[in-house]
């Protein structure tokens, strides 16, 4: 019988032991508005990035804006632990934009935001420059862009 | 995305976790995460299934009418199949070749249509589609012995190098492909278990870490758990 994990289990499993940023005193932002007035945007640690866009380093801690109409995207995440198929077949079991756009046109939701964006999930492990640089930059890219909620997707 | 989810809510935005790894989420405590027991690597579940993904969507969605802190789970396991793709593997054509290098030949029609087709490809980091043979004819001699301060890899980085030859040959058998869709480890069980470059890959792995590379040249190279 073979007993070797499957690759989820032993990077779930990986993941579980893993130490984690510990965040005191976490803040907690109540929707102020219904869903159906609300701006959605996506942002993952896909590392996606169009062809045109500087591709990711390895540890690359900066983000890439990409814009409510890209379709032709390219996954830049350097770990080769997770399944990237699934990606090449449909993006949205990623980055779901299309099913945002039928949400907004059902009128679920209020309104797609007209950027997205992408971190590369390999971070260094204090995720320090993302805590205290590029996660707020980002942060204030989405509320300029009149952002309310935003969808997190990991891979 | 914990991290994210944290900073962002700071800022004043409100957020959903869709989480992968249940652990983690539970140490982290984002503001609301939904917990996908989903293959890694595809966090709406199920592609090409427009209306499994809007499920999980409106899963997240209602957590927004939570008033503290909020981890749910989708009520759906999916588990990631790791039988191999049902994928033709071109037949030897030049013997004078090493297998896997006749092999990537054989792939190119697949991969330029696969490539047409979607606009896009993630062949590049390190590498284009016209250096894949013969980064594995390097590949093929490390795994023979070659000693890799002696035998240069096209593009250098082993890592960058592995993750062009695995995504070529991923497109090319997508396009190739018949049957189920495949499962969140399928075409990687494929990858690593029926093709040549596959096997390369990991002798040739196995041959660095013989020679005292340094860990993270090898390691990486290939899924952890291989």
């Amino acid at each position: 019988m073979d007993t070797t994990p499957s690759g989820d289990a032993a990077m779930r499993a990986f993941g579980a032991n893993q130490d984690v940023p510990v965040f005191d005193d976490p803040a907690f932002t109540v929707m102020t508005k219904p869903l159906k007035h609300a701006r959605v945007a996506i942002v993952t640690s896909a590392a996606l990035h169009r062809p045109d866009q500087e591709r990711y380093t390895q540890g690359d801690v900066r983000y890439r804006a990409i814009d409510r109409t890209d379709r032709d995207l390219v996954m830049g995440h350097w770990s080769p632990n997770f399944d990237h198929s699934g990606f090449q077949m449909d993006l949205n079991v990623v980055y779901p934009i299309d099913r945002l756009e039928e949400l907004a046109s059902d009128g679920v939701i209020g309104d797609v935001a007209p950027r997205h964006f992408a971190f590369a999930g390999n971070q260094p492990d204090t995720v320090s420059e993302v805590r205290l640089d590029t996660g707020p930059a980002c942060a204030q890219e989405l509320i300029a862009d009149g952002v309310d909620v935003v969808i997190l997707t990991p891979v | 995305m914990s991290t994210l989810a944290h900073v962002f809510e700071a800022a004043g935005l409100s957020t959903i976790v869709l989480a992968s790894m249940k652990e983690v989420a539970e140490k982290m405590v984002p503001p609301r995460a939904l917990y996908c027991e989903f293959p890694l690597g595809r966090p709406l579940g199920r592609p090409l299934d427009a209306s499994f993904q809007r499920d999980v969507l409106d899963r997240a969605f209602a957590l927004l009418t939570a008033d503290g802190p909020i981890l749910e789970s989708h009520p759906e396991i999916i588990e990631s199949d790791e039988t191999p793709l049902s994928c033709a593997i071109p037949p030897r054509f030049d013997s004078s070749l090493p297998p896997p290098v006749d092999e990537a030949q054989g792939l190119r029609a697949a991969y330029d249509r696969a490539v047409a087709k979607r606009g896009t490809s993630a062949v590049g980091r390190a590498i284009d589609a016209d250096a894949v043979p013969q980064a594995l004819s390097v590949l093929h001699r490390w795994a023979q012995g070659a000693s890799f301060a002696d035998v240069a890899l096209p593009g250098k980085n082993t890592i960058a190098v592995a993750h062009d030859i695995r995504s070529y040959y991923t497109e090319a058998a997508l396009e190739l492909a018949t049957g189920a869709m495949p499962g969140g480890r399928s075409v990687e069980a494929w990858f690593h278990e029926m093709t040549e470059a596959g096997k390369t890959l990991m002798a040739a792995r196995t041959s660095l870490q013989d020679q005292q590379a340094p860990f993270p040249m090898w390691f990486y190279m290939a899924p952890g758990h291989r």
